[in-house]
């Protein structure tokens, strides 16, 4: 924000800089630009660069809820929080769990809200809205409250297992063993996120001209065909954006255990998120900082990966 | 559906698997809203019957008493207006901070706009718990734990928001802001009165992603609202779901329809709006 208080500059080095008219607008311009910017460049810095910043700071520090009065006064420990955490079992294991829900669960979202998106864009033509809206519904609503109902649901003589058993299935304990939790938990994200993409892909599909269906169908391409020929490849970029979406939002994976299993049973849906919420309960907010910082580099990475696999195939 | 001149096989072949879609789908929808449909029925049955095995569908005794529970014994009515103010000085202050900073990013020349921008494209992909820590530490020091600031305030610099209004309000035309220019209008009389005017989708489709966010928000209230006076609905049914009283079903149930229901509601009489909006942040 030099801008607001440097004098006219003595020596004019390009001609931007002089004193014309030209020059002048220039400047105020920038000036109101910076005024308008002000309020969320303000808040941006406080809440959002100033924590991100401190973060990295922190994760190389022993920062401890008790340093908050004093928090110049922590002492410096280099990578030590680091390779403790790749030390750390249960943290491995949250890296294991993140990975088990992510690598289950986007391809299962996104083959999902593309059947219904699909069957809603072309193979149907009357109640559409009534769908869309009723797809996305779990979308709007609060996880918390949700929680209520799903813990219902998936309780061992619960909804699920009494319709089961009425075709002669006998349900495990969903929440309660180890090897049915996480994906418990999938199905509930599935649920939870399924609108969402739905929305983003009936969007992409009406994106593809009519006549490029049409020939392939004159070319005696048969329904299968023309998905696998003409609608997935020409949804490439949406089917890119919704997996760049998801994987941002799946790999902090937190919400559905917090309310259904804090995790457990022995750690079975610990997720990274959650193991960095227990550490920040602990006040451990040095092993917190870090292990964030894994999580930010992995969704970075992942980011960076995915755009880099579907652009290298056109 | 325009006439397209059918085959008769194409015909023969169109009508039984245009009824399996619809019925394919009508089980995929009944699924979906299960958990709905037993929780608003749920909400009204006494809680021996929820207990009773295997669980009833219809009530079999109809009762107010669950949400009763809520209007008496428990504050609900501080509660709703703790997420009511939230949620409303949360879209008020983002629609402000981000269309006036998404002006200045799209049509405005000043030095170190490419670094705000860039900067706000790598804070999309920041996970929440990164800043969570810090975020608290501020907030203490700032001495704003248990108030309305610390529930609203670091909810005003979202990223997504900046990126939604910038894209929309690049796509304005500039002969529109030139010839206001000309004119002779100032800089904030062109953004009020010229640009504003335009951008009705986009802050429709912003203040219903942050409405939505903010109701729904749940972790940072429940670190930071630290006295029952601040509770948001989210903070006090999860509160109220571990305590002591976590075996009162039908009370938690109860809950969950207080909540979800005035979203619900506005998601119905709005949904082409959200859906509109889902499709261009995606798209955009």
């Amino acid at each position: 924000m030099t801008v607001l208080t440097r004098p006219a500059s003595p020596v004019a080095p390009v001609r931007d800089r002089g004193r014309g008219p030209a020059a002048v607008r220039r400047r105020r311009t920038a000036v109101i630009a910076y005024l308008f910017s002000l309020p969320f460049i303000a808040s941006f810095a406080i809440f959002m660069v100033f924590p991100l910043i401190s973060s990295l700071g922190m994760s190389f520090t022993d920062f401890r809820s008790t340093d908050i009065p004093t928090p110049f006064a922590v002492a410096f420990v280099g990578l030590d929080q680091y390779t403790a955490l790749f030390q750390n079992e249960q943290f491995l294991r949250s890296m294991l769990n993140t990975l088990y829900f992510v690598g289950v669960g986007i391809p299962l979202t996104m083959a999902v809200a593309l059947v219904l998106a699909v069957a809603l864009n072309g193979a149907i033509t009357r109640f559409r809205t009534v769908f869309r809206v009723g797809f996305y519904a779990p979308v709007v609503t609060s996880i918390v409250a949700v929680a209520v109902v799903w813990r219902f649901i998936l309780q061992p003589d619960g909804l699920l297992n009494t319709l089961l058993a009425s075709i002669g299935i006998t349900g495990p304990d969903w929440l309660g063993d180890t090897a049915w939790s996480m994906p418990s938990m999938i199905l509930m994200a599935v649920w939870r996120n399924m609108g969402t993409l739905m929305i983003i892909f009936l969007a992409g599909l009406q994106g593809i001209p009519r006549e490029v269906m049409e020939a392939a169908e004159v070319d005696g391409a048969g329904a299968w065909q023309r998905f696998l020929r003409v609608t997935l490849p020409m949804l490439r970029p949406t089917l890119l954006l919704g997996a760049v979406l998801l994987s941002v939002g799946y790999l902090q994976f937190f919400e559905e255990p917090f309310v259904m299993t804090k995790g457990g049973p022995l750690d079975s849906t610990l997720s990274i998120s959650y193991f960095t919420f227990n550490q920040f309960g602990f006040g451990n907010y040095g092993t917190a900082s870090a292990a964030s910082y894994v999580l930010f580099v992995a969704i970075a990475l992942l980011s960076i990966v995915q755009f880099r696999a579907f652009r290298t195939k056109e | 559906m325009t006439p397209v001149p059918v085959t008769p096989s194409a015909r023969r072949r169109g009508r039984p698997s245009r009824v399996l879609v619809y019925a394919a789908l009508t089980v995929a929808l009944a699924a979906t809203l299960i958990p709905f449909v037993w929780m608003f029925l749920g909400s009204v049955k006494t809680e021996a019957e929820l207990r009773q095995r295997p669980p009833t569908w219809w009530p079999q005794t109809f009762t107010w008493d669950n949400f009763t529970a809520w209007f008496g014994r428990l504050d609900i009515g501080t509660f709703f207006v703790n997420s009511v103010v939230v949620a409303a000085f949360t879209v008020l202050g983002t629609l402000v901070f981000c269309s006036l900073v998404g002006y200045a990013l799209a049509k405005l020349d000043f030095p170190g706009k490419r670094v705000v921008f860039t900067l706000v494209l790598v804070t999309l992909m920041v996970p929440g718990v990164v800043t969570f820590v810090p975020l608290f530490v501020v907030v203490s020091k700032l001495g704003m734990v248990s108030t309305y600031p610390a529930l609203i305030l670091p909810f005003l610099a979202g990223p997504l928001g900046v990126f939604l209004m910038r894209q929309f309000i690049k796509d304005i035309p500039d002969s529109l802001i030139e010839a206001a220019r000309i004119d002779g209008a100032g800089e904030l009389r062109i953004f009020l009165r010229v640009v504003m005017p335009l951008c009705g989708p986009a802050l429709a489709t912003l203040a219903i992603l942050t409405f939505l966010g903010s109701w729904n928000n749940f972790l940072w209230p429940l670190v930071v609202a630290q006295s029952e006076d601040m509770y948001t609905l989210p903070v006090a049914l999860s509160l109220y779901s571990v305590g002591q009283n976590s075996t009162n079903y039908g009370v938690l149930l109860a809950g969950s329809v207080l909540i979800i229901t005035p979203v619900l509601l506005l998601f119905v009489a709005l949904q082409r709006y959200f859906i509109q909006g889902i499709a261009a942040t995606g798209i955009k």
